[in-house]
């Protein structure tokens, strides 16, 4: 269903303008960085192309989807993972059910996923008493389990340590390599340049900048990505 | 204070052999408390689910008007429920004034806003946490309500038991629409009312006793089922 196309999108929470007007055009293929300093509108960007709010201008438009398709083929991990009060196994199961496979499937489907994030021993355990790396495993393998054309992530590592950072990363990577499109945002740019491979740089709103990852760190056309990486990487 | 002291341990010699009179007396009790907080729950739930998860016009309106009845005082819910049942009462024709079905209702209706309101707060609390998550998975909102429901489950319990303390002690309801008829609609708050005004203090306080015993009870389940949930759950 992609490319996804943002045309002329705007959000605005009353008389505040988000998200200003922003054109894109997103392919598949390589991982997109939405890539923007705190409050710049990226979880609300994140949020205009999943479908969980509507624009007050301009159109998000899926490629060849029809309507009730869409959200069934995309999923989203959120920055903080929402556990139900079930079992982990009974977590993954919950998005399977609502997809409308049978319970035997979803049982098998969710085994597998938990096991490839590394959870297999922990499916019976309630998932809120999971630690924080653990929970957002298992929310990857709650979306990854749906089997999306696309996976949006919200800033996925952004309350965790740096190991279970580089899980999350790794996990990232497999379900790129199995094929999901993923679209991502975040603030660290040692993040985005190891999993990015294209950046949407949003600066109050504004999309100043879609360039390939080498590009952008190199000679970045705008004021605002040059002060924003030099902001970040002060040593450069 | 002889007197008072007398009157305990008269109290305890009428727990301790089970005394018929007061064993009947509890009894219905918790019959119809018991009743009424299984019509109010089943009214109750579903309404704060609704109220919690829908958006609609006057919705802020309803929640004020719902959590002001919580403060419904019983003898006017009495007087009502009364009203309705009574013989020239648009219910009269049933002919259950006087009986534990219309003190069932008076309390079910007494309760209903209590379990109403306070699992629409819970409710609607766990909402904003799991909003976009559901939608994201594709939840509908009738689904949404009922993963908001089991997940709020502990809470609602407690809520429930509160409903349940709140009937089984008023007496203001109960009293105008039971009539308080010995062997019939005589219930521990009425009981210790009458009994207290005949000066017959031992009954009265026994009563007393199992329904503070009643009370204590449910609060200690209350808290036991919010550590075992915390616990088990998170």
């Amino acid at each position: 269903m992609l490319p996804l196309e943002l045309n002329a999108v705007s959000f605005a929470a009353g008389d505040t303008a988000i998200i200003n007007g922003i054109t894109a055009r997103i392919e598949a293929g390589p991982r997109t960085i939405i890539l923007g300093p705190n409050g710049a509108g990226k979880s609300v960007l994140m949020r205009l192309c999943h479908g969980l709010f509507q624009p007050t201008a301009g159109s998000v438009n899926w490629h060849g989807a029809k309507n009730g398709d869409v959200r069934r083929r995309q999923a989203m991990v959120f920055q903080r993972p929402v556990m139900l009060r079930r079992s982990a196994l009974a977590n993954v199961m919950y998005g399977l059910k609502l997809a409308g496979k049978s319970r035997r499937e979803c049982e098998l489907r969710a085994m597998d996923v938990l096991e490839v994030v590394g959870l297999a021993q922990h499916t019976a355990r309630a998932a809120r008493v999971l630690s924080g790396g653990e929970q957002q495993r298992l929310a990857l393998a709650r979306a990854w389990a749906l089997g999306p054309d696309v996976l949006f992530l919200d800033e996925p590592t952004a309350n965790l340590d740096p190991a279970s950072t580089h899980d999350i990363e790794n996990i990232i990577n497999a379900i790129h390599a199995s094929g999901t499109k993923i679209i991502m945002t975040t603030h660290n740019l040692g993040q985005a340049r190891r999993l990015g491979d294209e950046i949407l740089f949003i600066s109050n709103g504004r999309l100043l900048e879609h360039t390939p990852i080498d590009r952008f760190f190199k000679e970045p056309a705008s004021p605002e990505a040059a002060a924003f990486i030099k902001g970040e990487l002060p040593w450069h | 204070m002889n007197s008072l002291g007398e009157a305990f341990s008269a109290a305890w010699r009428l727990l301790a052999g089970f005394d018929a009179e007061l064993a009947q007396v509890v009894g219905l009790s918790l019959q119809v408390s018991l009743a009424a907080v299984v019509i109010a729950t089943l009214l109750g739930l579903p309404l704060g689910a609704a109220i919690a998860v829908e958006r609609f016009r006057g919705r802020q309106t309803l929640i004020v008007l719902l959590n002001a009845l919580m403060g419904l005082p019983p003898v006017v819910v009495g007087l009502l429920v009364y009203l309705l049942l009574s013989r020239a009462g648009p219910l009269g024709s049933l002919g259950i004034l006087f009986t534990p079905q219309a003190m069932i209702i008076a309390q079910a209706v007494l309760i209903t806003p209590i379990i109403a309101a306070l699992s629409r707060q819970t409710i609607e609390d766990a909402w904003r946490e799991y909003d976009e998550q559901l939608r994201s998975l594709g939840a509908r909102r009738i689904t949404a309500a009922m993963t908001l429901i089991w997940d709020t489950r502990f809470s609602l319990m407690t809520i429930v038991l509160a409903g349940f303390g709140r009937a089984a002690a008023e007496v203001g309801a109960v009293m105008i629409v039971g009539g308080n008829i010995d062997g019939v609609t005589r219930v521990m708050t009425t009981a210790i009312a009458l009994e207290t005004s005949k000066g017959d203090l031992p009954l009265a306080l026994g009563l007393g006793i199992v329904l503070i015993t009643l009370v204590v009870l449910l609060n200690a389940l209350a808290a036991v089922i919010r550590e075992v949930a915390l616990r088990k759950y998170g």
